[in-house]
């Protein structure tokens, strides 16, 4: 084994992503109450076009500049589409397992960030509290256990995805029907080494989700949408993030539609393109434009299963249950709480892995009769990502689609500010604690707008009110320094 | 002149042996003395292209891998100021082209980038370019990804002296050169390159990939994962593996 040191490469990448920011536009009604509210993401786009004519076996390596906080999930949704590319509908057993724990912990490392990072301060200190203490050094300071556990989490999920990448971002892991390296023996019992610490630290930042949920019944309503839910689910009903079918459910938890193959996804889905937004607005064709949006991500996922195949994230899951009455949840900020229990279910699932002989096996690349179409799908942390190719006769790509957590999550989040708005609006003014509690209601979604300035947690955000009558009445602004600036 | 061995050259103040032929490169490479060097290859006629191999000898920039060695010559090579000549070609073979390191099947294998890290390149520098350039997918076994061509004319000379074919040639000026292929149709499929040859595999880049194959050395395997670019057999080093990667 080499060790980092010698892992070093130039990373000169001329295409600047867009640095995230986020703007909401509030519009109102005669009667002053906000009637849309339009939540605009600044995106990287043109993707699909730039792919267009390259090689497909590069496809999985590009997609992870698609993202700098989930290139693992772009990674293995484009890889499972270039598998249906080259003819492979299973890997071997090995392959999968190893693919499987690469997503683990890239599940385990996302949702560790966003929690501890960037939404623990505010369900910790409370929305109102004093911003120069609301964040994770606040939360160092007066809760200095759970920001280490926090730390310890991320890192762990990131150590997984060094093992089997080689690197924790921009690592190479996969070939197309399968895998470039086995699992070492070393490897595998470092792995195993810290897994029971995981399991603890795991447990309790379910537990405390549990605590801040119950105690607070207040946020019971907090940007809360009687939604539809899609996620996929495995074969059983049980909840799967890797491979399985889609299943979508109304809010009162009625079927629409259930194991279904998602390599015809574009008969289930389709999207809008309205004039304000370039993110486009998904919607199950079945209950068509105006009903048919839905959410995707761990409440989603925590909703739609029937169960959880390991123990401890079971029984978290239904104390979730509980919580609904056995219905589903719909509080927008029972997302931090599902995204903990999946982070459990990703600690046990990976020591399951580490403990399975198989893992160690070397037989990893599969083959078969090249096709013109794949559609790889899986559970990203932030919800059901869709990867679709056409490749030409040369092997160069010819068109590709994808559908991105956050953009399955558009409509939701523009309804959950909405209900916020309506309810935290006073007259005419944007206040702070308005633009605070907009704030926590989208992050909750955790979208992923770019990830480097949602590493730190800070996410520039403009707020502008119209009127009635279609002029601005009021407009501020927030830097990613916390300064908030009134601009009109 | 009988007894050759007994010539020298002066590099950095090292005393460097040649014999009549030889290049300052060619003594250079003999004596494990690296230096930092990308259209060429030994074996291959020199090209002096890249311009990278500059040295100053007697006071006069020259380019290593095409001057003869002469008795007497003294020779600066690794400079803090030739270093940073050589960084700023580096930045500028980066950024003529489109290099996208992390989604590239080289990264951890191209010399390009090898020799950026070890000059302590840390950005592209100047304003990218952003060329838009054909990519040749149709051949069976192999893709020509003009994006990341760098110009060196290696493949032209492999697919000439050593295939015994003449399958590339570079053509027009500046900004406009490019490398095209001698086929009626300009296609890679109806030129005669196989993938036994020797300039399928001698690109330093990754604008000659093996079709179908990608990514299948894990990092921490590749070839400057494990060896230095400095190390002055590393032209054996490379090829080997490329040729690993078809196997
Ligand atoms: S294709 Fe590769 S070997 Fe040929 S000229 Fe371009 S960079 Fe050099
Ligand atoms: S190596 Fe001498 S000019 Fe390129
Ligand atoms: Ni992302």
């Amino acid at each position: 084994m080499s060790n980092n040191e010698n892992l070093r490469r130039i990373a000169v990448d001329p295409v600047t992503r867009v640095e995230g920011h986020g703007k909401i536009t509030l519009l109102l009604d005669e009667a002053n109450h906000v009637r849309e509210a339009r939540f605009h993401i600044v995106e990287f786009r043109g993707f699909e076009k730039f792919i267009q004519g390259r090689p497909y076996w590069e496809v999985p390596y590009f997609v992870q500049r698609l993202c700098g906080i989930c290139p693992v999930s772009h990674h293995l949704a484009a890889a499972k589409a270039v598998d249906q590319l080259v003819g492979v509908d299973e890997l071997t057993p090995t392959s999968t397992k190893l693919r499987k724990l690469l997503h683990f912990g890239q599940t385990m490392q996302s949702h560790a960030l966003h929690f501890f990072h960037l939404s623990s301060p505010d369900l910790l200190f409370g929305f109102g509290s004093n911003l120069e203490h609301r964040n994770i050094i606040g939360v160092i300071e007066d809760f200095p256990d759970l920001a280490l556990k926090g730390v310890r989490l991320r890192k762990y999920g990131q150590q997984v995805i060094e093992v089997i990448s080689g690197k924790r971002i921009h690592g190479a892991a996969t070939v197309p029907g399968g895998m470039n390296k086995a699992l070492t023996i070393e490897e595998r019992d470092r792995l195993l080494a810290d897994i029971n610490d995981v399991l603890t630290w795991a447990q309790e930042a379910v537990d405390l989700n549990e605590k801040i949920h119950t105690s607070h019944p207040e946020n019971h309503g907090f940007g809360r949408l009687n939604s539809n839910y899609l996620s996929m689910v495995g074969d059983k009903g049980e909840l799967e993030l890797y491979h399985g079918g889609l299943r979508a459910n109304k809010s009162d938890g009625s079927s629409i539609f259930d194991q279904f193959d998602y390599r015809g996804y574009y008969n289930i889905i389709r999207e809008e393109v309205r004039s304000w937004s370039y993110m486009k607005f998904p919607y199950l064709t079945e209950l068509g434009r105006d009903d048919g949006w839905y959410r995707v991500g761990p409440l989603a996922r925590i909703n739609n299963c029937d169960y959880i195949a390991t123990p401890l994230a079971e029984a978290a899951r239904k104390s979730f249950k509980a919580f609904g009455n056995g219905g589903f949840v719909h509080d927008t900020l029972a997302y931090h709480w599902a995204r903990m229990i999946e982070v459990l279910h990703c600690a046990e699932a990976i020591r399951d892995l580490l403990l399975d002989p198989e893992i160690l096996g070397t037989d990893l690349v599969m083959k078969g009769e090249k096709r013109e179409e794949g559609v790889g799908v899986i559970e990203a942390p932030r919800g059901t990502l869709f990867h679709h190719y056409k490749v030409n006769e040369d092997g160069t790509i010819k068109k590709a689609n994808l559908i991105v957590s956050t953009t399955s999550n558009n409509q939701a989040m523009n309804e959950s500010v909405r209900s916020v708005a309506n309810e935290y609006l006073d007259g005419n003014e944007i206040t702070e604690g308005l633009l605070n509690h907009l704030e926590v209601a989208i992050r909750a979604y955790d979208p992923c707008l770019s990830c480097a300035t949602h590493a730190l947690g800070k996410m520039p955000l403009e707020v502008e009110l119209i009127g009635a009558d279609g002029e601005a009445v009021d407009r501020i602004e927030k830097a990613s320094s916390g300064a908030i600036n009134r601009t009109l | 002149m009988n007894n050759n061995a007994d010539k020298i050259i002066k590099i950095d103040g090292v005393d460097v042996p040649f014999k009549d032929g030889q290049t300052i490169m060619d003594a250079a490479l003999a004596a494990d003395i690296y230096i930092p060097h990308l259209c060429h290859k030994p074996g291959l006629s020199p090209h002096g292209s890249c311009k990278l191999c500059t040295v100053d000898v007697n006071g006069r920039p020259a380019s290593s891998c095409t001057m003869p060695a002469s008795e007497g010559q003294e020779i600066a090579n690794n400079t803090p100021a030739l270093n940073e000549v050589r960084k700023s070609i580096t930045q500028m073979l980066f950024i003529e082209g489109n290099h996208l390191c992390p989604s590239c099947e080289k990264t951890g294998d191209c010399t390009l980038q090898a020799i950026g890290y070890h000059l302590g390149m840390l950005d592209g520098h100047f304003p990218q370019f952003y060329p838009r350039r054909e990519v040749d997918a149709s051949h069976g076994s192999l893709v020509l990804d003009r994006d990341r061509c760098i110009m060196c004319e290696l493949c032209v000379r492999a697919s000439r002296e050593c295939d015994g074919k003449n399958v590339f040639t570079i053509s027009g000026r500046g900004t406009n050169r490019h490398l095209i292929v001698n086929s009626d149709s300009g296609k890679l499929v109806d030129s005669d390159i196989e993938l036994e040859d020797m300039a399928a595999h001698i690109c330093p880049v990754g604008a000659i990939l093996i079709k179908d194959h990608g990514y299948e050395v894990p990092i921490g395997r590749r070839t400057f994962d494990i060896h230095s670019v400095a190390e002055t057999d590393l032209d054996d080093v490379i090829l080997t593996k490329v040729r690993h990667h078809d196997e």
